[in-house]
């Protein structure tokens, strides 16, 4: 099957005093190529976890999980990954970075230059590629973490609240960007947010997930990311069901998070 | 003119901070050099005013003309069958010799110490054993083991240097941000890319400031390394003439030890500037 594969993945942490935390419990689900899926969910119900064993940088205790057909047991370069902040190499010029993976892997140099060209062209910083990293601006350089990730050409793209660092307009901005490379290069996609608008407006899935042990409680299938693709997201957005999804998922995780709270309170 | 003037006071510019107490980033900015200027007139200035005015006994501080008439004695007719530039190439060859077998040695230990977790549990206890060791109290099994002749000399510097450089090579590996190793993976990258191309650059802004500190602290050690039997060089020259209570010919050595250390460390910083001009700048 073409795809991601997981299959009744758990990871148990252990903690001092011999106890141990379920961070994932039997969580079991396919995605086909080309999906976007969408992971919401408070904090400590092994989102991050998941992510990064599918990336393969956990190996989990229990399941497995396999991308087309391959289990995942490392990292590989058809698993690309972008990160919240932080993970682009300051002491390279942006074109450097974009063009990391075709250089590590031994392309030849102008081929390089035509993928770190085309690329910076698409996220729209090709007048950016000789300046340093540290010069551009939170949003730009989240865009040139797109292009590097992009420039290597994976398969699946896995990205860790790839938007959480930046301002609410950059981020509406960004989401948009998000829709459209999705809808050009037909990549498949898991993004985990903290904000429930944007799970909502970019997934054509979503997963909700819970703490203790780390679950998927629920999950929808949502028509929202396709007419994004298209459509004016900020009409979407005020759309009635949009609404409706959006009130229901957050009164889900407030719950949630509340009764993390209230366990925290008795001890 | 002004526009000069402006350079040497630092101007201050339009958009002035409110808040410049616990903001550093005056000291790799130009301008405002003009205190520097003042803090080194006044001390010569004193100098020239204790000499005159005979403030000072001369073998507690000698007369600043003493000094100078010294170096020139030194620099035609030299010191100990040496000239002045031959104490100061023997002294300057071996800093940097010890030096640079303290980076060989020393940095290469600091990544193991920070990238391989068996390499770790061997050495570190090692390492920090023979830390904190002066090397002056070891001079008398160098020369056991190496006897007097030079490599017994840059041994010394090299033990000065080789520690701080495996420590700050060590600290700057481990403060590597694991979402950028973890991107190199998924980017294609193997183990030895990794080290290169990720660890060792993010690890190069602490690795310069552990070259800054070894390379003075070598200068600092040169004296005691020179004790060993040494026939030019300027810790030697201070040493014998310590002996006379030629305390012109100290200060001379001193002096000249302190500048030349002081241009070294010139040339690092702009090595640093050069080579790491991204320190201080990432916002992670």
């Amino acid at each position: 099957m073409q795809g991601l594969n997981v299959n009744n993945i758990s990871m148990e942490y252990q903690v001092p005093k011999g106890d141990s935390v379920e961070a994932l419990k039997n969580v079991s689900f396919d995605i086909k190529a080309g999906e976007f899926l969408t992971i919401l969910g408070p904090s400590g119900c092994g989102k991050t976890t998941l992510l990064d064993i599918l990336a393969g940088f956990l190996e989990p205790t229990g399941g497995e999980a396999s991308f087309n057909n391959q289990p995942i047991n490392g990292p590989s370069p058809q698993r690309g990954m972008v990160f919240q902040q932080g993970a682009l190499f300051e002491w390279m010029t942006v074109e450097k970075n974009v063009g990391f993976g075709p250089r590590m892997a031994g392309k030849p140099a102008d081929e390089i230059a035509k993928k770190t060209q085309h690329w910076l062209d698409v996220v729209g910083l090709s007048d950016f590629g000789t300046k340093a990293v540290y010069e551009l601006s939170g949003g730009m350089q989240q865009r040139v973490a797109l292009a590097r990730c992009l420039a290597n050409d994976p398969d699946l793209i896995l990205m860790d609240e790839p938007l959480g660092a930046l301002d609410a307009l950059t981020r509406e901005k960004m989401q948009g960007l998000l829709l459209k490379l999705w809808k050009e290069t037909g990549k498949t996609i898991i993004l985990i947010t903290h904000s429930v608008e944007e799970a909502l407006m970019l997934g054509e899935r979503l997963f909700v997930m819970a703490p203790r042990p780390g679950r998927i409680e629920k999950q929808y299938h949502l028509p929202f990311a396709a007419q994004g693709v298209t459509g004016n997201s900020r009409e979407i957005k005020a759309q009635s069901d949009f609404i409706e999804i959006r009130e229901e998922v957050l009164a889900m995780i407030w719950g949630m998070e509340e009764e993390i709270m209230g366990s925290k309170g008795e001890i | 003119m002004s526009n000069f003037i402006n350079k040497l006071w630092g101007s201050k510019s339009k958009a002035s901070k409110t808040v410049t107490f616990g903001d550093s980033s005056f000291v790799n900015a130009p301008g405002g050099r003009i205190w520097t200027f003042i803090s080194i007139a006044t001390l010569i200035l004193l100098w020239v005013l204790s000499s005159i005015f005979e403030w000072v006994k001369p073998i507690y501080w000698p007369p600043i003309q003493d000094v100078w008439s010294q170096f020139l004695v030194i620099s035609s007719e030299g010191f100990r069958n040496s000239t002045l530039l031959e104490h100061v190439a023997a002294s300057v060859g071996r800093v940097l010799a010890g030096f640079l077998l303290g980076c060989l040695i020393g940095i290469p230990l600091g990544f193991a110490l920070a990238l391989s977790k068996t390499m770790n549990r061997i050495f570190d206890p090692i390492v920090e054993f023979l830390r904190p060791m002066p090397p002056l109290a070891l001079i008398p099994l160098v020369i056991l083991w190496l006897g007097i002749g030079e490599s017994a000399k840059i041994f010394l510097l090299f033990l000065a240097s080789v520690w701080i450089l495996a420590l700050a090579a060590r600290s700057g590996a481990m403060s590597t941000n694991l979402s950028k190793v973890h991107a190199a993976y998924t980017l294609n990258a193997s183990k030895r890319q990794i080290l290169f191309h990720v660890i060792l650059p993010n690890a190069l802004p602490e690795i310069f400031t552990g070259m800054r500190v070894a390379i003075g602290v070598c200068w600092g050690t040169v004296v005691a390394a020179e004790l060993v039997a040494a026939e030019s060089g300027l810790g030697m020259m201070v040493m014998v003439a310590s002996k006379f209570l030629s305390t012109d010919i100290v200060v001379l050595g001193v002096i000249l030890i302190s500048l030349i250390a002081y241009v070294i460390d010139i040339f690092m910083r702009y090595l640093e500037r050069r080579f790491v001009p991204w320190r201080g700048k990432a916002k992670h």
